[in-house]
């Protein structure tokens, strides 16, 4: 299971989670490069600074014939914005000329949010959410604002399933939280 | 699998996520009428967990039966009497005190039995209860959190939350109750224990009580018959709002 460490981003080890690597893997060996391109414009549609590839949702891409098969894994059981990621996979393979696809959901491996890298919890940050910190580690985010470490929980659940509310005890912002999870 | 062990596996399948739906709608009525609004947002985030956990528990209940079933004629077309959802998931949401306290009770429950589940030799089954159990760890914080704040509050919201254990005491039997489907399922690996769940269950609830100034009820009273389809009088006005665009316009899509 997951091996991030407690200690800050900059000191952080770079261990990846084995599911996260394999997906890694299947992207490096695809047959099919230019589709995972092509996928990469698909941003969540909550937070439309990091793709779906990013996100951790895009878990395969192969073809069949003519056929795309594409497979994902959802975030939160309820997200609603699976079903928009859906259709917007959908409309990126038929603009990109592939008129044919199958788009499937993989529960397991359950989808963490250790499956980010580096790049996509610094966009999050500068998006003005607080990436997702260790749960074994810091107790608290640090405020995306002003970076200080004086920062209250408001609410363990925020505008959506995967954010939790923050507040800056500093710079009195709120801040939205992606938990980790 | 034999077709007698899919057919039960479905069935299975269709009850847990008949508790889901349930109790996700019984926590939407919140929508708009929380006591504040991060209130408001978490209840609704967490219906909306169930709701998610519904629709694959009914997926795959519907996967397995096969034919025309979907997860939306399992939702939407069928009666009170076809519901298998246990009893405490349907009870009215009552002041916030009930709702939160059923909920943390809910929560120590299905964080027993997700965790169990994992280790179903049905892989679906296996993967929802993996999918699910991170989404009640949270649930499970934010219950608790509120048992210890209620019950260590102020005078009325010591006297709400000792209500509200009253009231739910006597449905919390059925979380525990094994019958003859889930007897065999066990045996085939693929259902979860609840029996053994009850002991681990007590230990929690009484921890978490133990911090607070209420008592828990004695046992005594219980109802039971959801799993049969015997429910309360709750169930059916639930499913008159729950059901209510289907039944008016069958089949409408949007």
């Amino acid at each position: 299971m997951p091996v991030v460490n407690a200690v800050a981003a900059s000191d952080r080890i770079p261990l990846l989670p084995v599911e996260e690597l394999e997906r890694r893997r299947r992207r490096q060996h695809s047959a099919c490069p230019e589709l995972w391109r092509l996928l990469d414009a698909v941003k969540d549609p909550e937070i439309p600074v990091i793709s779906i590839w990013e996100l951790g949702v895009l878990q395969n891409i192969e073809r069949d014939g003519d056929t795309v098969e594409v497979t994902i894994t959802p975030t939160y059981s309820g997200c609603p914005a699976m079903d928009v990621i859906r259709e917007e996979i959908g409309q990126a393979l038929e603009e990109g000329g592939y008129p044919h696809h199958r788009i499937q959901t993989r529960l397991s491996p359950a989808w963490s949010s250790t499956w980010m890298d580096e790049e996509a919890r610094a966009k999050l940050e500068a998006y003005g959410i607080a990436a997702p910190v260790s749960e074994a580690g810091r107790a608290a985010p640090a405020c995306p604002h002003c970076g200080s470490d004086r920062v209250q929980a408001v609410s363990e659940f925020g505008s959506t399933a995967c954010k939790a509310l923050y507040q800056c005890l500093d710079c009195h912002e709120p801040f939205d939280y992606f938990k980790s999870f | 699998m034999t077709t007698d062990l899919t057919r039960a596996t479905a069935d299975y399948a269709v009850r847990l996520g008949d508790d889901a739906l349930i109790l996700g709608h019984r926590l939407s009525e919140w929508c708009s009428n929380g006591p504040f609004l991060e209130e408001d947002l978490a209840l609704t985030n967490v219906a909306l967990d169930y709701i998610g956990r519904a629709r694959m528990f009914l997926g795959y209940g519907a996967q397995l039966i096969g034919g025309d079933c979907t997860e939306d004629t399992l939702a939407y077309q069928r009666d009170c009497r076809e519901f298998t959802n246990l009893l405490i998931n349907e009870l009215p949401r009552g002041d916030f005190a009930f709702t939160m306290a059923r909920q943390y009770l809910l929560d120590e429950h299905a964080l027993l039995f997700l965790e169990a589940l994992q280790g179903s030799s049905d892989a679906e089954l296996a993967a929802i209860a993996t999918k699910a159990i991170k989404e009640t760890r949270y649930h499970l914080r934010r219950s608790r959190e509120w048992m210890l704040r209620l019950g260590d509050g102020t005078e009325e919201s010591r006297r709400r939350l000792q209500q509200a254990l009253e009231d739910i005491w006597g449905y919390l039997p059925e979380l525990f109750a094994m019958d003859e489907l889930e007897r065999e399922l066990l045996a085939a690996g693929i259902a979860v224990d609840r029996e053994a769940l009850e002991a681990p269950w007590r230990r929690a609830v009484s921890a978490t009580f133990a911090e607070t100034d209420v008592t828990l009820p004695a046992d005594g009273w219980r109802v039971d018959g959801g799993r049969t389809g015997y429910h309360t009088e709750h169930l059916g006005h639930l499913l008159s709002e729950l059901q209510f665009v289907q039944r008016a316009y069958p089949g409408c899509q949007w």
